[in-house]
């Protein structure tokens, strides 16, 4: 119920808000109401057919370093 | 697949694991309390509890919407399909609850009732304008992720004066639930909260900080994936050595301290705090869901179909209430996995894919005593 997918924008129809994203190379429909400035290729979270935000490329790189360091200097 | 599987891996996990391991005081017991039904589903499917040192315990939190809401408000549901001829639409996740006498949704529909499935609210306005004759009612849960999509579908419906289209409105809050969890006159005790993950995207991070401060317990904001949830144990088990509690936030990639101003103000337009509103485990709450304003009332459907308040108490021997509150566990319920399985299910924690009874069932914990 409360799972949301990525998935990258591939369309975008202006008129409706409504755009065509790609879950796991599965096409499926998404309201782009609750974003501002989505774009053709950003990765949004969809959850019940709605993008509810945009994933944050250099935010996901950040964390996945901190996994990486964490495996480094386990006592700090 | 991007950002899923990089979220996965295994010689990471093993990583984190040491980290957490040698990072866990062995003279202190970690209790985590995973407020999102979605962590706990994650932690059983990936076995991340296997990873964690005996000490570091989670426990399962009120974060399903599914499992939360009260047996009076599925039977409302049923009678609005079954006594004024609506044709009702829900996410699938309700329809085999068990209401009334055991029916459900599901069994309401078998008998004849025009009840139907639906991914999106726009699929709910797609029907209602493909039946113009007839009363279409979506029956809304859940928490600040999908208030958001019910909010569009009514603003929408106005603008297009869809006027066969209502909501049957159980949106709850999840800062009030927490806030209930943590004013309990027997508060179970907890150490630290892994923050939800995808009703964080909307309300932001700084909703938790007052709970950080008051009641002295660090948040940790973690994401779904099975390393994202280590990584956020890692980070609380960090906070309570160190005597902090503040709010962190390791889905950063999706979450910020604000949140989705526009989804909030779309809420705020639409939505108003009910005084109280009944979660099954938890009771009433005051302020802890939403109903529609006065100016969208005729969108309204418990003022359009006049509901009345049902009171239903829960099948007998089903342990979902302690469960939700996180003073019991599903190896606890004498009817888990005997008379109570996915097939046919006694309680909603065994209903809802993302309940802790489910996830217990799913991932073969039917016999392991975890504290
Ligand atoms: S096992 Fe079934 S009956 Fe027991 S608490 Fe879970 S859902 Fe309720």
């Amino acid at each position: 119920m409360c799972l949301a997918l990525p998935a990258q924008i591939i369309a975008i129809d202006p008129d409706t808000e409504m755009a065509t994203a790609s879950v796991d190379n599965v096409k499926v429909e998404v309201s782009l109401a609750l974003v501002d400035d989505v774009a053709v290729g950003d990765y949004v979270l969809v959850h019940v057919g709605y993008a509810l935000n945009k994933i944050d490329e250099d935010e996901a790189l950040k964390t996945l370093g901190l996994f990486a360091e964490a495996g480094l200097t386990p006592n700090s | 697949m991007k950002y899923i599987s990089e979220f996965r891996q295994q010689d990471l996990a093993r990583q984190l694991a040491r980290a957490i391991a040698q990072t866990a005081d062995p003279d202190r017991h970690y209790r985590l309390m995973e407020f999102c039904g979605g962590h706990t589903h994650a932690i059983f499917r990936y076995g991340v509890q296997d990873l964690m040192p005996a000490n570091v315990e989670f426990i399962h939190g009120p974060g399903c919407p599914v499992c939360v809401l009260p047996t009076g408000r599925i039977e409302n549901a049923i009678q609005l399909a079954e006594r004024h001829d609506v044709i009702l639409c829900t996410y699938a996740d309700l329809m085999r609850v068990p209401a009334i006498g055991r029916n459900s949704l599901l069994k309401a529909k078998a008998g004849g009732c025009d009840i139907r499935m639906v991914y999106s609210t726009q699929d709910v306005l797609k029907i209602a304008r493909e039946n113009p004759g007839r009363p279409v009612v979506f029956f809304a849960i859940g928490f600040e992720t999908t208030t958001p999509p019910t909010a569009v579908a009514i603003q929408q419906a106005q603008a297009k004066r869809l006027t066969n289209f209502s909501v049957f409105c159980n949106h709850v809050l999840t800062p009030a639930a927490m806030q209930a969890i943590l004013d309990a006159p027997q508060p179970v005790s907890i150490d630290a909260f892994l923050g939800p993950s995808h009703v964080s995207t909307v309300i932001g991070s700084q909703a938790y900080e007052p709970f950080a401060e008051r009641y002295a317990k660090p948040v940790v904001i973690a994401g779904f994936e099975p390393l994202d949830v280590m990584q956020s144990a890692l980070m609380l088990i960090r906070q309570l050595n160190e005597g902090r509690h503040e709010v962190e936030n390791e889905y950063s990639r999706a979450v910020t301290r604000q949140g989705n101003l526009k989804a909030q103000a779309l809420m705020r337009e639409i939505f108003e705090l009910r005084p109280q509103f009944e979660w099954r485990g938890l009771g009433l709450i005051a302020d802890s869901a939403l109903k529609l304003k006065a100016d969208y009332a005729d969108f309204d459907a418990e003022q359009r179909f006049n509901l009345p308040a049902i009171q239903a108490a829960d099948v007998k021997g089903c342990e979902c209430p302690a469960i939700l509150r996180g003073a019991k566990k599903p190896q606890d319920c004498k009817l888990l996995g005997t008379v109570c399985t996915p097939e046919n299910p006694m309680g909603s924690c065994m209903v809802s894919s993302e309940g802790a009874c489910a996830a217990y069932w799913s991932y073969g914990r039917l016999s392991r005593k975890s504290g």
